[in-house]
């Protein structure tokens, strides 16, 4: 299953204690999110205009929010006019239920699905599965989770805890595949073969969307692997739900957030494919079009003028390839489909800061800083996560500051790997000493000594000699 | 259900941000390019070429030889409204609807509504030419005819180019390089589910 909701089963500090013992799971994520960081900045840099555009992104998301009323009423009837069908559904359940109707109307047994945060916020899996429906996720990560009865763990890549080997095995065990080895492209044959029958045959199809155009009632999915072309094309029926803030005024609005987006996620120049399609396409694509509209705690959200600028996020997942908190704990440690950094202020939010263990979540931080340099629609995520800690220590949950303070000093003061690293640091700085102090780092952190010489690291450390220097007294 | 669901969102919203303020953003036209327009073309040939598509820089001369030579011996789709001076022995035809009858071509041949050099981008807005969907999606290798004049420099460019498109109810498809997945730890392999040959002919 791959639903696992909003509501973090337990506190943030409980549940990262048990995932910090995952050793291989930290070593999969360092190697994913550090390769995903460096391409990033490189995807970034290409455009020397990306400081304006995340500006306008911004600017645009805000604007399409402060009167999103009229902007979601102008997307009604331009998806009504052209031959779509739209439903507001106010929390996670009456939106499982519409969309469990039209496919039972339908007579579907199985439905195929495109990768879907929002469903997975709406546990809608659950309710197909309750009502003798199967859904088939379609993205690679998302059968991954699905067949390991796992839950999702990033946003972008919701299987981004396990390598190649894992998968294989799951593969091998799971769809009786015959896999020569782990290469990634060998896995990604053998879920082609295991989707295509059901790509053709399947009559309903239930996706998410990116954003949508009020003006044009157009809906956008971004993807990589043709699994979304496949299921927005091929069934009869596409059901596609929507949180509300998701919304943009005039097809012109969608242009920064294409550059934004792809640099942002894969820090790819582009996505291999994004789809747009208004309502129904006479002779091209699925002839009935349902389009969701999903509040579940957004309104509360828009409410508040602070914690507002969270419904400007586009999903694009930087926030968590950047920080240090989810790089050490992992995407299950937050207990929520909305991980890391944004899932820290949104899940909290969503669930209009009443849940005492997503209460947990503002204090899964250190506040340095990465995730709101790294936003592409300039979320200052340590503004709200501290405005957050502030709502919820008077009142809500007394204890949750302390305790998650104990957690974050452990995941980060764990003595042997503070001092492997200093040891790692003695060993790696010898050719950047000069007069005892390091003048240049290289690559990504010469940022820091651009204008500030770092001491070096002395051949011992405190902690060493304090030990030595026991020995001998 | 739908009309109280409806109703309690937009009042809940219209309380929201009835008091705050209304920020503004310019809505103005996109620049033209700078560069000159040869330098564009090369970059979108060489940025497609990056994520694997297959590109090939002919001369409208060439055009009919390099398509003869590409699709010799291949069960070709040619969607309605291709242009027929470069169609040679190759008709177009309107294929029958079922997605198993399109699984039987090993190729589609089509044109595309725009070009985007900043991303290796092409873009189909299913006019003439590109067929419905289903064509460029289910045969395993899509071979697209880019003419050097609809390559734009940039983003914000294509979609300003799109707009009609958009406005007449027409859906898009922007594809850069074939199908790929960055699933398995983050590395990016090609060849999913999308047509895992992309062959651009860019005609200059």
């Amino acid at each position: 299953m791959s639903a696992g909701g909003i509501r973090p089963p337990r506190p943030f500090p409980d549940a990262a204690r048990e995932t910090l013992q995952d050793t291989q799971m930290r070593r999969n994520l360092k190697h994913a999110t550090t390769t995903i960081r460096e391409k990033r900045l490189r995807a970034v840099a290409e455009l020397p205009d990306w400081e304006e555009i995340r500006t306008r992104g911004a600017a645009l998301k805000d604007v399409a929010l402060a009167d999103l009323a009229e902007h979601l009423l102008m997307l009604e009837a331009s998806v009504k006019r052209r031959g779509g069908q739209v439903h507001w559904a106010r929390d996670g359940k009456e939106a499982r239920r519409i969309v469990a109707d039209l496919a039972a109307a339908h007579g579907a047994k199985e439905i195929i699905k495109v990768k879907s945060i929002s469903s997975d916020e709406i546990e809608l899996n659950a309710e197909l599965e309750a009502r003798g429906i199967h859904a088939v996720e379609t993205d690679l990560a998302e059968l991954i989770v699905q067949l390991a009865g796992d839950t999702p763990s990033h946003i972008l890549v919701p299987a981004i805890h396990k390598n190649r080997a894992e998968i294989r095995e799951l593969f091998r065990r799971e769809l009786g595949a015959d896999l020569p080895t782990d290469e990634p492209k060998v896995l990604a044959e053998a879920a082609r073969l295991y989707l295509r029958e059901k790509f053709l045959t399947t009559k309903v199809a239930v996706s998410g969307a990116n954003f949508a155009i009020a003006a044009t009632g157009t809906v956008c999915i971004v993807e990589s692997e043709g699994n979304g072309r496949m299921c927005l094309t091929l069934p009869d029926v596409l059901i596609s739900v929507m949180g509300i803030e998701k919304v943009l005024p005039e097809w012109a609005d969608i242009a920064p957030f294409m550059q934004l987006l792809p640099r942002s996620s894969t820090a790819e120049r582009m996505n291999p494919y994004t789809s747009f399609w208004s309502g129904v396409t006479p002779g091209d694509g699925p002839q009935e079009f349902h389009l969701v509209l999903l509040d579940n705690g957004r309104t509360d959200v828009l409410a508040d003028k602070v914690g507002r600028e969270t419904l400007r996020c586009i999903r694009c997942s930087a926030c968590l390839n950047v920080c240090p908190v989810y790089e050490r704990a992992g995407g299950h440690a937050y207990g929520s489909v909305y991980p890391g950094p944004i899932g820290a202020i949104l899940t909290p939010q969503l669930l209009q800061l009443e849940d005492d263990n997503a209460n947990s979540l503002p204090w899964a931080s250190s506040l340095c800083g990465a995730c709101y340099d790294a936003c592409p629609v300039k979320i200052n995520i340590p503004e709200i996560l501290i405005y957050l800690r502030g709502q919820i220590t008077p009142h809500k949950t007394p204890n949750a500051e302390s305790i998650a303070m104990k957690t974050a000093a452990w995941i980060f003061n764990e003595p042997f790997r503070f001092e492997g690293a200093l040891k790692l640091a003695r060993i790696g700085q010898g050719p950047l000493v000069q007069h005892g102090a390091i003048h240049a780092l290289p690559g990504l952190l010469g940022g820091w000594t651009s204008s500030r010489n770092l001491p070096a690291f002395p051949a011992k450390s405190f902690r060493e000699l304090w030990r030595e220097e026991g020995q001998h007294g | 259900m739908g009309n109280e669901a409806r109703l309690e969102i937009l009042t809940r919203i219209n309380r929201a941000t009835a008091a705050g303020e209304r920020p503004q953003v310019e809505r103005t036209a996109v620049p033209a390019s700078v560069r000159p327009h040869a330098e564009i073309v090369a970059q979108f040939a060489e940025y497609a070429a990056e994520y694997r598509a297959e590109v090939h820089r002919v001369s409208e001369a060439e055009l009919a030889a390099l398509l003869t030579k590409l699709l010799a011996a291949q069960n070709v789709l040619v969607p309605e409204g291709f242009p027929a001076q470069v169609l040679l022995q190759l008709t177009p035809r309107k294929p029958q609807a079922t997605h198993a009858d399109l699984a039987a071509y090993d190729a589609v041949l089509t044109t595309c509504a725009v070009a985007i050099a900043e991303t290796g981008t092409v873009v189909l807005d299913h006019g003439p030419g590109q067929g419905r969907r289903a064509l460029t999606l289910i045969p395993d290798r899509h071979i697209c005819v880019v003419r050097s004049e609809q390559v734009v420099e940039s983003v914000p460019q294509a979609v300003a180019a799109l707009q009609a498109a958009v406005e007449a109810g027409r859906p898009l498809t922007w594809i850069s390089g074939p199908s790929a997945t960055s699933d398995i730890e983050l590395s990016r392999v090609e060849g999913v589910h999308g047509p895992r040959r992309l062959e651009i002919v860019l005609v200059e």
